[in-house]
């Protein structure tokens, strides 16, 4: 086969499969959007994580300010600490309330940022103290059934 | 008394051949890295490899990529509907062929697609004895034949596992979008939300790498060491098919575990 022919073959075989990797970068994955450019890192200490995950999105009114990048376990004070690297273009009040929500009935856990009225803001590395743990559902309905249960037998 | 000592003979020489010939290839692998100098100071070399393997794969890879896609599409929204989360078909598609199905599938096609016929390209060359002849001419055969079909496999594999995915992904959205009617913009939003580049993407594309690899060494090791005669050359290339598929598989299990360990 004649070199100039297959020169162009080959040629045309890597851009098309330059096209695929950045049609999947750009497309399908997140290079693009989720590419938080300056943030400032925040801690936040829980009783509980229930199912939180690294990676996990931060939001505050249900929008993404930021991620999850680090879970530990402290074991001066049996708490979870969680470290978040959140969007710089955001600041938050120092009296922001920090909680584990779930997205929908089986979707999964976020921190969600419910905005304080402190005039100070947040720095970074500052940590979040008002925080929310995850609600167990057990836990719920095991307090449910207790109050009924007692309520049942005030009656009598 | 004498069978069984004779049975015993069998399994030792069975076992003893086969650890001799894992360290032949891995001699053999070393001898290939070491010679692989030229393939790359004379690239039309490698070019005219990597035109047999990866341009010459393009038409399988693309349709089977788009197949695959298109059953996972339909297979997807079967199982996604009955939870009533028929956006997240998206992810579902990008997630199974970036991390899993890309790589494999892709590493599978390639290894008789383009892996049987490097072998049986060697092997033949071994059987009507130009390797010999190369020899004598003072032609290194594993600088001159064997290092640039490896090095053009090893390119190939990669940019083949890409397109694979890149296809599929289309056909799910061609059958999630275009003719089932899931909405067009919860399914890329989706999809952008679930996929991390670097996490799922590029995972991916460091296994079409390591699979790129193994099939390569693999068909040069069996066309090379093939037994120089018609039913030798298609026995290695049986073999080259058959191992490569279980190195693959293999392999890719020890990736998967050391990859998505789970993240919390």
């Amino acid at each position: 086969m004649n070199r100039t022919v297959l020169d162009l073959w080959v040629g045309f075989f890597v851009a098309i499969s330059i096209a695929a990797l950045l049609f999947l970068a750009l497309k399908v994955g997140n290079l693009a959007s989720a590419h938080l450019s300056n943030t400032y890192v925040l801690h936040a200490r829980f009783d509980n994580i229930g199912g939180l995950k690294v990676r996990g999105p931060v939001k505050s009114a249900g929008v993404v300010v930021g991620r999850i990048t680090d879970i530990r376990f402290d074991t001066a004070s049996y708490e979870a600490v969680v470290t978040m690297d959140v969007d710089g273009r955001y600041r938050f009040p120092k009296d922001t309330f920090a909680s584990i929500y779930t997205s929908g009935l089986l979707g999964e856990q976020f921190i969600g940022f419910d905005v304080g009225g402190d005039e100070k803001m947040l720095k970074a590395g500052d940590t979040v103290t008002k925080t929310q743990s995850a609600v167990m559902l057990e836990k719920l309905i095991s307090q449910f059934l207790f109050n009924k249960a007692e309520e049942g037998q005030e009656k009598k | 008394m004498a069978e069984s000592s004779s049975l015993i003979r069998k399994l030792g020489h069975a076992v003893v051949d086969r650890i001799w010939r894992l360290g032949f290839a891995a001699r053999f692998f070393i001898a290939v890295l070491q010679y692989s100098g030229p393939s790359f100071r004379r690239l039309p070399l490698t070019l005219r490899e990597i035109y047999f393997s990866g341009v010459l794969s393009l038409l399988i890879i693309m349709v089977s990529g788009l197949f695959v896609g298109l059953v996972l599409g339909l297979q997807g929204y079967e199982t996604l509907q009955r939870y009533g989360s028929t956006e997240a078909l998206g992810v579902l598609v990008a997630l199974s062929l970036t991390r899993e199905l890309g790589p494999v599938v892709a590493a599978l096609l390639f290894a008789s697609r383009a892996g049987s016929s490097v072998t049986a390209e060697i092997g033949l060359m071994k059987a009507t004895e130009q390797l010999k002849a190369m020899d004598i001419m003072a032609v290194n055969p594993i600088a001159r034949v064997v290092a640039p079909r490896f090095w053009g496999g090893v390119i190939s594999m990669p940019l083949l596992a890409a397109l694979f995915s890149a296809m599929g992904i289309l056909g799910g959205w061609l059958i999630g979008v275009v003719f089932i009617g899931v909405d067009d913009g919860a399914f890329w939003s989706q999809m952008q939300s679930g996929v991390d580049f670097r996490y799922d993407i590029w995972n991916g594309v460091i296994k079409s790498f390591v699979f790129g690899i193994a099939v390569s060494a693999i068909a040069v090791f069996e066309g090379y060491d093939s037994v120089p005669t018609a039913e030798g050359v298609s026995r290695a290339i049986t073999r080259t098919v058959v191992t490569s598929a279980l190195t693959i598989l293999a392999l890719d299990f020890v990736l998967t575990s050391f990859m998505f360990r789970g993240t919390s």
